[in-house]
């Protein structure tokens, strides 16, 4: 594969005296989904949260094309091209399909003092962006971004993002809140994000779902990198037990079964 | 991809509700005031009480609109009139320059806000009710420590009280021009401007609108000046029409205007609203405050229904905002 378009070496994260990551290594590649799993409280939020420059790093280096660099803010983050979609999907509820894809960059006409939103331009663009996703049912950029499901509302951000020119799409759980249905839609977009050359950061602890996209996966438990492996080199239950903290799943299996008998 | 909008379609929109109370309000009160109410008395009694307290609620609409509130705004009617009729009578200031600094005054105080509230923990509600009190205090205390009482009166220069603060037609005040004026401004920002989406999307969700790149803290921080602004300024048409400054007028416009932002549809968790509802909030309001006068009721009762009104428009509106999210997700064809 080519040089990864993401890299964290000995990535170290602390609030205070409290260490949250500890020496994290981890590399992003275009065209690959990298699944981040782990237990509630393991560090995931956090390392997004390194990634997409919300927070900096205590130590150690984050490398985009081989080079260091620093995301002071998340728009410096979102500049470089790297986008986070959280679990809601981060848009907006009451506000029209056209105006969220926009938010913050709103395409104008007119001049000087008087540029005003331009809807029309809006509207056609994030419903064809959308609709390049394999999302149909959308069709009308005036409607309310709140009367849609929760997989496309995920998909609109997507395609946001992808729109924006992203070239690492963070995903924060996107499947969590979703129905069986829903979520494969989404898995679906994740595939075609993969297949248009993005780098994908899939967080998720629904190991089904990570299997089904991911090519590389990584378990976070308690702020370090438990394991790092590839697409097939283990089986679901392994990782599962992985996430659960391994040994004291299989302990506690065991003690059940001594009680049982 | 046509853009027609049917009847059904404008039935649906938020302000529909409220569109309707307004037309119920003024029916009712036209009926019971007679010829009084739909005459000039009545049309200017509300009209002037919508350009004062309809300014603020402007202001108030977009920061509900942001998510936030911002009570400071009744000591900050009495600051800035005060500040303009200490610096015109005690000081001999120009009314120009007084006036300038009765709205520095209220942009002071709405910096103030803006940065407690996006620098701090706190909701805006108590924020700016120690703001508020602190306001009072201090106008209080500095009005009497210069003039020796608590009320300034000041005869305005003509120039200005013709521009402020004088009466049309012995009934009409010149502020309901610059409550038109603030209207088409607000609706430019809100509506028309691409700030009015990045007010939506604060108020939508705050984390999500930072990440987009939106710059939450100024945002915020400009929204309470524009608040600050609107007050001190309906504090310089309140002393240039009335050759007065009161420290405890104001109070009033506390909850008033929150009351005419509510009724006219404006979420108050934010993300929703628009200034054609905030209009016709505060002209529902008013109708029925003034209103009353004219019809023989009992003053007293009043309140009542103005209370009844405020929620019967909450339980409307959340009707009508399901009503449009509803459309939004039907229409399978």
């Amino acid at each position: 594969m080519t040089a990864p378009i993401l890299e964290l070496k000995g990535v170290n994260k602390s609030f205070g005296p409290i260490d949250v990551l500890f020496d994290i290594n981890l590399k992003i590649k275009a065209g690959e989904v990298l699944c981040l799993l782990g237990d509630n409280g393991a560090g995931k939020s956090t390392l997004i949260r390194l990634l997409s420059g919300v927070h900096q790093p205590s130590s150690g280096q984050i490398l985009m094309d081989g080079a260091a660099v620093s995301f002071p803010s998340p728009r410096a983050a979102s500049e470089q091209g790297i986008a986070t979609v959280h679990q809601f999907g981060g848009t907006f509820p009451l506000m029209s399909i056209g105006r969220s894809f926009f938010v913050g960059v709103e395409p104008t006409k007119g001049w000087g003092p008087f540029k005003r939103y331009d809807r029309k331009t809006a509207n056609e663009i994030a419903v064809k962006a959308v609709q390049d996703f394999g999302i149909t049912r959308i069709d009308d950029g005036d409607r309310l971004v709140g009367g849609l499901s929760g997989g496309e509302r995920q998909s609109l951000a997507i395609a946001r993002a992808v729109h924006f020119g992203a070239r690492v799409l963070i995903l924060d759980e996107p499947t969590a809140a979703l129905g069986v249905k829903q979520a494969t839609h989404v898995l679906r977009i994740v595939n075609e994000a993969k297949r248009r050359g993005l780098a994908v950061v899939f967080i998720t602890h629904q190991v089904m779902h990570a299997m089904a996209v991911g090519d590389h996966f990584a378990v976070l438990i308690r702020g370090a990198v438990a394991a790092d492996f590839g697409k097939g080199e283990k089986t679901r239950e392994e990782i599962t037990d992985l996430m659960a903290g391994g040994a004291s799943m299989a302990n506690l299996e065991a003690e059940i079964e001594a009680q049982a008998q | 991809m046509t853009n027609r909008t049917t009847a059904g379609q404008l039935a649906r929109r938020p302000e529909a509700g409220s569109f309707m109370g307004l037309l119920a309000v003024y029916v009712f009160f036209a009926a019971m005031g007679g010829a009084n109410f739909i005459g000039a008395p009545g049309l200017s009694s509300f009209l002037n009480m919508t350009s004062e307290v309809g300014i603020i609620a402007l202001a108030i609409g977009l920061l509900m609109i942001a998510g936030q509130l911002d009570l400071s705004v009744g000591s900050t009617v009495p600051a800035s009139s005060l500040t303009v009729s200490l610096l015109a009578v005690d000081f001999g200031v120009p009314d120009v320059l007084a006036i300038l600094g009765g709205l520095g005054v209220g942009l002071a105080i709405g910096f103030v806000n803006g940065v407690l509230v996006s620098r701090t923990r706190i909701p805006s509600l108590i924020i700016t009710i120690g703001t508020m009190f602190g306001t009072m205090g201090l106008t209080l205390g500095v009005t009497v420590l210069i003039h020796g009482s608590t009320g300034v009166f000041l005869v305005p220069e003509d120039a200005t009280k013709a521009v402020f603060g004088q009466l049309v037609g012995n009934m009409f005040q010149v502020s309901i021009l610059w409550w038109g004026l603030f209207v088409g401004a607000t609706w430019w920002l809100l509506h028309a401007s691409p700030l009015g989406n990045w007010i939506f999307a604060l108020g939508g969700d705050k984390d999500s609108a930072r990440n987009a790149g939106i710059p939450t803290v100024w945002l915020t921080i400009g929204l309470y000046m524009f608040s600050g602004f609107t007050a001190a300024f309906v504090g310089v048409l309140q002393v240039m029409t009335f050759n007065a400054a009161q420290v405890a007028a104001g109070q009033t416009f506390i909850f008033n205007s929150i009351m005419c932002v509510v009724i006219g549809g404006v979420l108050l968790t934010g993300g929703a609203g628009s200034v054609a509802g905030i209009v016709i909030g505060t002209l529902t309001f008013c109708i029925v405050n003034q209103g009353i006068f004219f019809s023989g009721l009992d003053p007293n009762y009043g309140s009542i229904i103005i209370g009844a009104l405020l929620l019967i428009a909450v339980m409307t509106n959340d009707k009508f905002r399901a009503m449009a999210l509803a459309l939004a997700a039907g229409r399978k064809r």
